[in-house]
């Protein structure tokens, strides 16, 4: 197709239009009617009784239409949250699953678990009737400490789960590890925190709902990656509603990063009231409540050790990792630290043989979750710096020890021992790539000019690789996922020839209105102008999983084009038709149908109009109309893999790092649109760099107050912290989907925390510094400074 | 936010009054911390009296000497004022990275001076400049006015209407930003006057203070290298998740000798 706007073209967003002029649609905007406001009444406590909840004075309030709390929740038979991942510890055993109640009943987990919800004509006076909602809490010790939450004597956060252990989780053979360690001429021992990380979407979680009485219908509207998944929750689960019977829309949405995956206490009594008020409801969440009731990611302490042979080869790797689950589980949390973890742990190498243990702690703290790459960026973050500081170790150049071990082309598609199947990739000409990018040969140089500034320069590597494009619905289902991870696409020829194209995946933020366009587009020709992208209403799009895992385009396009193929195949029998022809002979080329060897031809969209018109057309054969469906289940996962090169300067005496180069080659197949994958690729290192050297959720570890509740003390990104990056491709398709595209959501923010943090530990070497934990804010890498001094003086 | 009765006054007098008059009224300037606290319910005034429309609280003007800048002036216009960039040029460059430019463009030098905010940078520039903050009533020399964490020698309703910045022979500020908030963390204001050699340090306790031996060192040798061996003691400084009470005490020195190294630029 033309080159302009068809698959590999940098055409610019159809989507900004609207998000640049104000004009988008987002769940707060909608104007209901009669409209009433939810308030949350949050705990302030991190652990505590609730002794007595007393909402008679608030209920008298002006304005105020209704209050309910966890009891008339349990009165009205209403289910609990779910977590729908079913993981089987290391004796086969299902994980622990405690209850969560959509509000609390009588005992609170966390600050910021839901106690009572304010129903008011206003929300200022939802508001201030909630000020007067009396509680009398009996505060309990709370489990703040990850590190010590399998402690004799740790707080307990559920009966149900005793000693705070969800699951104790393994994958690989620990004798055989062992053994392979024995024989290991050098062991690099590791011990890290992969920080817990707040999300932080630019727009809040929302949610607001309405039901006719007259139908017996539900309308919800929320800011969910996946209306679908998030009808079947509420539906099968929770509320009970049937799903023909609920329709939920995820119109337009700022941002999730997988926090807005979940099924939310907040969604769900704005939809479960909207029938008992008799009036729609409307809830948009404060920053303060995103911070304390978002989903927060990562919270691992990880041990990690390799063994090497003399030469450098990987013989073993074993790992020990706590994974915090906070106060519930959210609804994919279970999966995040195990099969998105552990199974990643083989990298782009050969590492013959690979032991994880896993083991999930609950802690009064808010549910941790699945956050943009969820499981991915803390195993590359385990295997990317074991690496480095094994090659710092044994005096070996990190880039000479990565391709020492990498998997050769060679040896594709590629069976690691820790369950998956590489099935495409060529690693050593992406590092290549990299290190002729960052001039890594001039790097000694800059360092020598840098540190006659008195700033220690430093360069780091990683190397990454992830499984996403989620998922194959067999294997995941054997491991015990709740649902299928195939994807749908529905084309909806109009008879005036534009296109309306139904996707079950979901855009808020990925820019499905320009590449699946371009998709439909290049395989059947139709002008950009003339295909609108239809997507996150279940009302209007076939039953979807939505957009998460770096899924949307290798399953979600993959649906697109099998049903592209549909409309071909329909459209040649009656293009046949029309132009007198035996039906093997027509093909359809740059949206025109032609008879083969001769100059007949008709376009696509004569094509369509008599399918609509069918006055002359071939009905006893075909079905008038141009509508096709498509489900489409991957066979395998995709393996975007890459190198990343980060260079920086840390000032010695504030402790302050300055990235002055960032280097991005990346394998993600084809890519459909370069400009939209750069701006992912973009922001994924903006996220990677913000866990590497700012952000990190800080909850008292006393009292479990969240102390980094706002944007005055949650250091996020922020442009001026950033060069423009460098960046490249190298392609390997896809084998097995029919586009060739790998993913590239999560990429950046997987590979990007082990290449800011090898840096900095390189930077640091000279002045002695071992060992740094994320985030390496500037009090953190002055302390380790001054420590490095301190021992060195003793 | 609380219910509030909205007042927008013409003039400092009609101001005052109604401060005077309602017990429970607040003065807003920008807005910029005002709003915020009345958003989440920190504050409840009865009234807010919106200083937005007093036209003799603006502006920026040289009296001999000195640079009087207005209480109402935004940060976005002491930091491109040709004047305030000729006579203290310091002055104009700590303006310039307060916040981001909606809070410059709505941030008044009055607000931030009266709020006495820990953390904020314009109060390092006040007492090292050694200026004189001028109310409704009175003039009110830099080294008295603040007073403790948001205190300030301002009564119940006393309106700042501009404050007088002596001109510097040479003057720098430096300031290592809070990595979230962008306020300051450290901020050292070093500055030479008729009246002597200044150091007055934001950010690092609950309120500015002025380092005498960096002072005393400076008046003999307004060089870097005559304060490198002063160290400034951690007791009763700040510490938070960003900053311990020894890293400040650290930051301390490490911007002052970079602020008296860009003073002699
Ligand atoms: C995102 C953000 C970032 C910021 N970053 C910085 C920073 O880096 N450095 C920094 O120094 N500051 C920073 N600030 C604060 C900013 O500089 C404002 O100047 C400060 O918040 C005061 O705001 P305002 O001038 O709008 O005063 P208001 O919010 O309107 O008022 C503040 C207080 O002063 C009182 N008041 C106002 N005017 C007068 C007057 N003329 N006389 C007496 N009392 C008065 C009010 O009653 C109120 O109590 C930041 C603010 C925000 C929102």
């Amino acid at each position: 197709m033309t080159a302009a706007t068809g698959i590999g073209a940098r055409v610019l967003r159809t989507e900004d239009k609207r998000f640049l002029t104000g004009t988008g649609r987002y769940v707060d905007d909608l104007p209901l009617a009669r409209a009433t406001y939810a308030y949350f009444l949050r705990s302030p406590h991190a652990h505590a009784k609730i002794k007595k909840l007393d909402i008679s004075a608030a209920a008298k309030m002006s304005g105020v239409v209704n209050i309910f709390t966890g009891k008339d929740l349990v009165d009205a038979k209403v289910g609990g949250l779910i977590c729908g991942w079913v993981v089987k510890d290391k004796h086969g055993e299902p994980h622990k699953a405690p209850p969560h109640p959509v509000m609390a009943v009588d005992t609170v987990r966390y600050v910021g678990d839901t106690v009572a919800m304010v129903v008011a004509n206003s929300y200022d006076e939802a508001k201030d009737a909630a000020e007067a909602i009396k509680v009398d809490y009996d505060v309990q010790p709370a489990n703040i400490d990850l590190a010590k939450s399998f402690d004799k004597g740790a707080p307990q956060v559920h009966p149900e789960a005793p000693g705070n252990l969800i699951y104790d989780w393994e994958i690989g053979v620990k004798a055989d590890v062992e053994a392979a360690f024995a024989k290991a001429a050098h062991v690099t021992k590791l011990d890290l925190i992969n920080n817990r990380l707040i999300p932080n979407a630019m727009e809040p979680r929302a949610a607001a709902a309405e039901y006719d009485k007259g139908t017996g219908n539900y309308t919800l509207w929320s800011t969910s990656q996946n209306p679908h998944v998030l009808r079947l929750i509420l539906s099968a689960f929770v509320l009970g509603i049937p799903e023909h019977k609920l329709r939920v829309v995820a119109p337009d949405v700022g941002g999730g990063f997988g926090s807005k995956i979940f099924c939310y206490a907040d969604e769900t009594m704005v939809c479960w009231a909207a029938s008992r008020v008799g009036r729609p409801i409307k809830w948009t969440a404060e920053r303060s409540e995103s911070f304390q009731t978002d989903c927060h990611g990562r919270d691992h302490v990880t041990h990690a050790e390799l063994a090497l042979d003399k030469d450098g080869k990987f013989l073993a790797l074993k790992v020990e990792t706590i994974a915090n689950m906070g106060a519930y589980l959210s609804t994919f949390s279970t999966a995040v630290p195990t099969y998105l973890y552990a199974t990643l742990l083989a990298g782009q190498y050969t590492t013959p043989l690979i032991y994880a243990n896993v083991k999930a702690a609950l802690t009064h703290t808010a549910p941790v979750d699945a956050y943009r790459g969820a499981g991915r960026p803390e195993a590359t973050f385990v295997v990317e710096s074991i690496v480095s500081k094994a090659a710092a170790e044994m005096k070996i150049d990190p880039a000479e020890l990565r391709r020492k071990n990498f998997i050769p082309s060679t040896a594709f598609p590629y069976q690691t021992p820790v369950a998956l199947q590489y099935d495409s990739g060529n690693y050593p000409p992406i590092i290549d790539e990299a290190m002729k990018m960052a001039d890594y040969k001039g790097f000694e140089a800059r360092r020598a000019e840098a540190k006659s500034r008195g700033k220690l320069r430093g360069i780091g590597f990683s190397s990454y690789i992830e499984a996403c494009g989620l998922a194959p619905s067999q294997v995941v289902g054997s491991l015990g996922a709740g649902v299928g991870q195939w994807e749908s696409a529905q084309i909806k020829f109009n008879p005036t020839g534009n296109v309306q194209v139904m996707t079950g995946a979901h855009s808020h933020g990925q820019s499905h209105e320009t590449t699946f366009a371009q998709i439909i587009h290049d395989k059947l020709g139709v002008p950009m102008d003339q295909i609108e992208i239809v997507h996150g209403d279940t009302a209007t799009t076939p039953f979807g999983m939505g957009s998460y895992g770096s899924r949307s385009l290798a399953v979600g396009g993959s649906a697109i084009v099998k049903a592209t193929e549909k409309i071909i195949a329909k459209g040649k029998k009656v293009a046949a038709h029309l132009m007198e022809a035996a039906v093997a002979d027509v093909e359809f080329e740059n949206g025109t149908f032609k008879v083969t060897g001769t100059d007949k031809n008709v376009p696509l969209a004569q094509v369509v109009f008599a399918a609509y018109v069918p006055h002359n057309y071939p009905l006893a054969e075909v079905e008038p109309g141009m509508d096709e469906n498509a489900f489409y289940d991957p066979a395998n996962f995709v393996y975007p893999a890459g190198t990343q090169i980060c260079e920086l300067e840390i000032d010695p005496d504030t402790g302050t790092t300055e990235i002055v180069n960032f280097t991005a080659i990346d394998d993600f197949g084809n890519i459909i649109n370069p400009m939209i994958v750069e701006g992912q690729v973009h922001g994924g290192i903006v996220q990677g760099v913000g866990q590497a050297l700012m952000e990190g959720a800080v909850y008292d570890k006393s009292t479990g107050q969240l102390i980094s509740g706002s944007y005055m003390d949650y250091t996020m990104p922020r442009a001026d912290n950033f060069p423009s990056f460098k960046l490249g491709y190298k392609v390997t398709p896809c084998p097995h989907n029919p586009l060739g595209v790998k993913g590239c959501g999560e990429a950046g923010a997987i590979a990007s925390p082990a290449a800011v943090m090898n840096a900095v530990h390189n930077a640091l070497a000279p002045v002695g510094v071992k060992h740094v934990e994320m985030p390496a804010t500037p009090l953190n890498v002055w302390q380790s400074i001054k420590g490095a001094q301190r021992q060195a003086a003793e | 936010m609380y219910d509030f009765t909205y007042h927008r006054p013409k003039s400092v007098a009609d101001a005052v009054k109604l401060l005077k008059d309602k017990p429970e009224a607040r003065a807003m300037s920008g807005g910029m911390t005002l709003i915020p606290t009345l958003k989440q319910r920190l504050a409840r005034p009865s009234d807010v009296v919106d200083l937005g429309a007093v036209k003799e609280l603006s502006g920026i003007k040289i009296e001999g000497a000195n640079v009087v800048i207005g209480g109402m002036t935004k940060h976005a216009d002491v930091a491109t004022s040709a004047d305030v960039k000729a006579a203290i040029p310091a002055l104009a460059h700590l303006a310039g990275h307060i916040g981001d430019p909606q809070v410059r463009n709505r941030g008044t030098i009055g607000g931030s001076v009266a709020n006495n905010d820990p953390a904020a940078d314009y109060p390092g520039a006040v007492v090292a400049l050694n200026a004189t903050v001028t109310t409704n009533s009175r003039k009110i020399p830099a080294d008295e006015f603040f007073k403790g964490l948001f205190e300030t020698a301002l009564a119940d309703g006393e309106l700042i209407t501009s404050i007088s910045f002596p001109k510097a022979e040479k003057a720098a500020y430096m300031k290592f930003p809070n990595p979230a908030s962008r306020y300051a963390m450290v901020g050292v204001f070093v500055a030479k006057t008729a009246s002597g050699v200044r150091v007055a340090v934001t950010g690092a306790g609950g309120c500015v203070f002025r380092v005498k031996a960096m002072e005393d060192a400076l008046a003999k040798n307004f060089s870097s290298a005559a304060i490198k061996d002063i160290n400034i003691p951690a007791d009763g400084l700040n510490s938070d998740i960003h900053g311990s009470a020894e890293y400040r005490a650290h930051l301390v020195g490490v911007m002052a000798r970079r602020a008296v190294d860009a003073a002699n630029k």
